[in-house]
């Protein structure tokens, strides 16, 4: 078949990383499609083709437990046909199985009725160069992980704790074309490191996440969570109430990442974001500007959405009031707005989203903040956060991994977990002090720039066990 | 399919692994949504590929590719011993693996239509009604429809000499309305939140559930919710409608008593587990009505966590976790199962694709039915709140505290439902929870129902697992809090 004929399927024989196809063996497979798709009734055709090789340690009780490599390479069709359109997804790579996908493509199109919203496929853009993938990272072997997560759990065994975590590094990339000429190709490498010390009841946490696996050193981490996880030993139990907290930025991240589909222009139409009847008006603290930026140096992802068009940046919230939306092409037809380059591959019901989220930082730190505070919380990490109340923003979840009692400047104690229910709205309005905002890296939401915060009057209900 | 993993249980053994096990699998899927009126989406998906875990230097390695040749795997299987070498290097103490014997067997999982040989046109037009339906009500400002079908193949095989072939067929289908007015959104879902249902059936599945009946019903309520009174706060009687309570299962009984949570294999991610080896056959875990199995066999029902054999090759079995009201068993594996005694792995290995290591999983965690009539047990509480569908959950990262909110909850008083509530919620501490309940309903108002978004492992694995309930009956437990503004 002479789509795979040209490609060279990484798949390495060792421990290794994988070596991604060159970009011309990318564009390779998508002019093959489009080829094969002109002979059939697609009036238009796209073409994303993805490529992923990511290799994962994961370690407990002081020892890696689980040890995982992966390739894969997936080719998805869209196809037009009289005013409809569907898309069909494969990951076998001869001409055979790309007829076929194709085919399964127009018979989609053709089941339903004409999508009046539909817009023609947009035709060649040009794109802002970003550069996110660093050989370094791609390099990184199974061995060099299984190094660095000895010398973890070795500082782990020192300590009389028990380390449990992940190393992982990868890379992958992605082009888009179309019948209309449209061509984007991005790459990008990935590394994060993540890891919990337990000691007996007591635990605490430190991740990190970059496209550059220099950026973090994983040692530093384990002895940044390692010394958290000492003072969080004999947490005392407080009453459930308002407390002023200080989120370190994971945790100002996995709250605040709860608001990013609010801003698509989509969910505005469909009636189900809390900006219904809000824009324009002061909603949030002055303090509070936050831009949709993948070009933001701490930012990954790629430069175009999922129909090709080239990301702009967006004001979304200007010193706390929300001023603009993000719209795919089809959104913005109804709005009567310009396209911001945020929509998801179509179809689709969802539309659009801002996924590079940068807030506004401040000029204080997490130890300001803890300086200046007469009695607080500070928070290490929030857990199983999940919506309660879609307008007013409420969200509940817990604290994990390190929650410290702050009186008069000083860390005192520790503080057995909260369960918290929390507008997300009401605490954008209650935002003391915020740190320098940066690449911070959670369980909940996606990666964002945020800062950490001081917050006042943040409403926990209940309190666990531990 | 059978050359391929022999030759990677081939290649693996050369390069010096003592245990292999490969699984090549076939996932095919077709989604299909609506919203207002509009077709949403609409695609469908295959993939294909091999996944090969060995034992090299007693420590794991897994390596997984698409590249289904000769050379392809050869080189996948050779990258899962370097792999497990690599762990060597930072090994705490050597796997050994519980014995299990060899299989050779196929399994297909029952179904009477196929749904991928229904005409797309047929289901987009069910879809399509269902939403109309739903948009004559006034007051609804969104209507959504899905439906989501897959056929998964996999072929199975370990340098112990089994040789497994599983087809299974998945179905799932749901509607929701969505009313914005004023300064709130409320909804309701029809059968279930989460997509709707989901099971081991064909488009049986989608015809059983009679969109059309409940289309307007669904509207009608999340119309209504916005004048009901608001859920008060306050210690009382709480019946769960059943797949609220699937949801409970899944949350406080089915992962705690996953083994590799409680041995701190999840530790960094998914969590632990206050369900300690020292509880096995001790604690109270609850009232003496309540039997929960964990159960793969297809007898149990065809659940999302229904299968003839794990990713493991071991067989499907039934497990007490709990009998009447006593902690009796873990959910383990080959590797795990000789920590709590255990001779044998109770077969609980899941993956979610090739590309995954099958880990700890649900398979049917179900409560198993009581004696009570639904109506008999509605008649016989005198104040109490009934909540169905679930709408927000969130529990602790080992399981104790928990709090759930559902889209509707109703007034019960004088053994009669009064009225409807906006806003329910019900929080607590899981044992406390569990020994609070004193009804459970019978057979004829028990569901297996379907959780399809299961998230657990790094790289994160998205699963189906299935949970039967009926209706139950908790006393003294905290309502309101979620909604709190204290």
């Amino acid at each position: 078949m002479k789509a795979a004929a040209k490609t060279k399927k990484a798949s390495g024989t060792n421990a290794g990383a994988a070596e991604l196809l060159h970009e011309r063996e990318l564009r390779d497979i998508v002019d093959t499609v489009l080829r094969l798709a002109k002979s059939t009734e697609a009036e238009e055709t796209e073409v994303h083709v993805d490529e992923v090789a990511d290799a994962l340690t994961r370690f407990a009780n002081n020892g890696i437990h689980q040890n995982v490599a992966e390739h894969g390479l997936t080719i998805s069709v869209r196809t037009v046909v009289e005013g409809r359109s569907a898309r069909a997804t494969t990951n076998r790579l001869d001409e055979d199985s790309i007829r076929s996908t194709i085919e399964a493509s127009l018979s989609l199109a053709r089941s339903q009725p004409k999508n009046p919203r539909l817009l023609p496929m947009p035709g060649k853009q040009r794109y802002r160069a970003v550069r996110r993938f660093i050989g370094r990272t791609a390099a990184l072997t199974a061995e060099d992980r299984a190094r660095a997560v000895r010398r973890a759990c070795d500082l782990a065994v020192k300590k009389g704790q028990v380390a449990a975590g992940i190393f992982s590094s990868g890379q992958g990339q992605t082009a888009l074309g179309n019948s209309r000429g449209l061509f984007a190709a991005y790459r990008e490498t990935r590394s994060q490191f993540s890891i919990t010390m337990q000691k007996d009841s007591a635990a605490s946490w430190a991740k990190a996440n970059s496209a550059d696996v220099r950026a973090f050193d994983p040692q530093k981490l384990t002895a940044r969570a390692s010394e958290k996880a000492h003072r969080a030993v004999n947490a005392r139990e407080l009453a459930p109430g308002r407390y002023t907290v200080i989120l370190e930025p994971a945790a100002a991240l996995d709250l605040v990442g709860f608001l990013f589909y609010d801003f698509a222009a989509t969910a505005l139409e469909d009636k189900r974001s809390c900006l219904n009847e809000r824009m324009g008006k002061q909603l949030f603290g002055q303090n509070i500007s936050i831009t949709d930026d993948v070009y933001h140096p701490l930012q990954q992802g790629a430069p175009f959405d999922g129909e090709g068009l080239p990301r702009q940046r967006v004001l979304l919230v200007d010193r706390g009031i929300p001023r603009n939306l993000v719209y795919s092409r089809a959104a913005a037809q109804a709005a009567r707005k310009e396209p911001t380059g945020h929509g998801f591959a179509l179809p689709n019901e969802y539309g659009e989203a801002p996924m590079n989220l940068v807030f506004a930082g401040g000029d204080s730190s997490v130890d300001k903040m803890i300086a200046s505070t007469k009695r607080g919380l500070l928070v290490t990490r929030l857990w199983y956060i999940r919506e309660v109340d879609p307008y007013e923003k409420v969200m509940t979840g817990m604290t994990r991994d390190g929650l410290f009692l702050v009186e008069n400047g000083h860390l005192t104690s520790a503080v057995r977990n909260f369960r918290f229910n929390q507008s997300l709205i009401e605490m954008l309005k209650n935002v003391e002090s915020l740190g320098p905002a940066v690449r911070a890296t959670g369980e909940e939401a996606f990666e964002m720039v945020v800062p950490a915060m001081k917050i006042r009057d943040f409403h926990f209900s209940e309190v666990t066990k531990f | 399919m059978w050359d391929l993993c022999t030759n990677a249980l081939d290649t693996a053994k050369l390069r010096g692994a003592s245990y292999g096990d490969v699984r090549v699998m076939h996932l095919r899927q077709r989604d299909l949504t609506t919203k207002n009126g509009q077709v949403g989406t609409l695609a469908q998906s295959e993939s294909i590929g091999l996944g090969i875990r060995v034992l090299a230097s007693a420590a794991w390695g897994f390596a997984s590719t698409d590249r289904l040749t000769r050379e392809g795997v050869a080189a996948c299987a050779a990258q899962a011993v370097s792999i497990a070498k690599a762990s060597a290097l930072a090994k705490r103490s050597a796997v050994v693996l519980a014995p299990e014997k060899a299989y050779v067997d196929s399994w297909q999982s029952p179904f009477r239509k196929d749904p991928f040989e229904i005409p797309l046109e047929t289901q987009l037009a069910l879809l399509l009604a269902a939403d109309t339906e739903m948009r004559r009500v006034k007051g609804v400002t969104l209507t959504e429809t899905n439906m989501q079908f897959r056929k998964i193949d996999s072929w199975f095989a370990s340098s112990i000499g089994s040789r497994i072939h599983q087809r299974k067929v998945i179905s799932g289908c749901g509607i929701v309305a969505t009313s914005f007015q004023g300064e709130e959104i409320q909804k309701r879902s029809y059968p279930n939140s989460f997509g709707g249902q989901h099971t081991l059936q064909g488009y049986e599945l989608v015809e059983s559930l009679d969109l059309m009946r409940y289309a307007p019903i669904v509207a009608e309520e999340a119309a209504a919710l916005h004048s009901a009174s608001r859920c008060p706060e306050k210690f009382g009687t709480l019946i769960l409608g059943g797949s609220q309570l699937g949801l409970q299962i899944h949350e406080s009984i089915g992962h705690p008593i996953e083994l590799d949570r409680v041995l701190g294999q999840e530790a960094n991610f998914a969590g632990t587990s206050f369900l300690t080896l020292d509880q096995l056959n001790r604690l109270k875990y609850a009232s003496n009505i309540v039997n929960v199995v964990a159960d793969a066999r297809l007898d149990h029902g065809p659940g999302l966590g229904t299968f003839a054999y794990d990713d493991e090759g071991v067989p499907a079995q039934c497990t007490d976790i709990i009998k009447e009201g006593k902690f009796r068993g873990y959910l383990s594996n080959r590797e795990t199962a000789h920590l709590v005694g255990l001779e044998r792995s109770s077969g609980t290995m899941r993956t979610e694709s090739w590309n995954r290591l099958p880990i700890i999983r649900m398979t049917n965690v179900s409560l198993l039915p009581g004696t009570w009539d639904y109506d008999d047990l509605i008649a016989d509480t005198q104040d109490g709140i009934l909540m169905e569908t679930n709408r927000s959950w969130s529990i602790d990262d080992r399981r104790y505290q928990f709090q759930f909110s559902t889209e509707v909850g109703w007034e019960i008083k004088g053994g009669k439902k009064v009225r409807m509530l906006k806003n329910p919620s019900y929080s607590g501490i899981t044992t406390e929870f569990w020994n609070s309940c004193d009804a459970i309903c019978k057979f004829d108002h028990w569901t297996l129902w379907g959780t399809p978004n299961c998230g657990k492992g790094q790289p994160m694995q998205t699963m189906g697992t299935g949970h039967g309930a009926s209706p139950s009956r908790f006393r003294n437990v905290r309502i309101g809090t979620a909604f709190s503004k204290q």
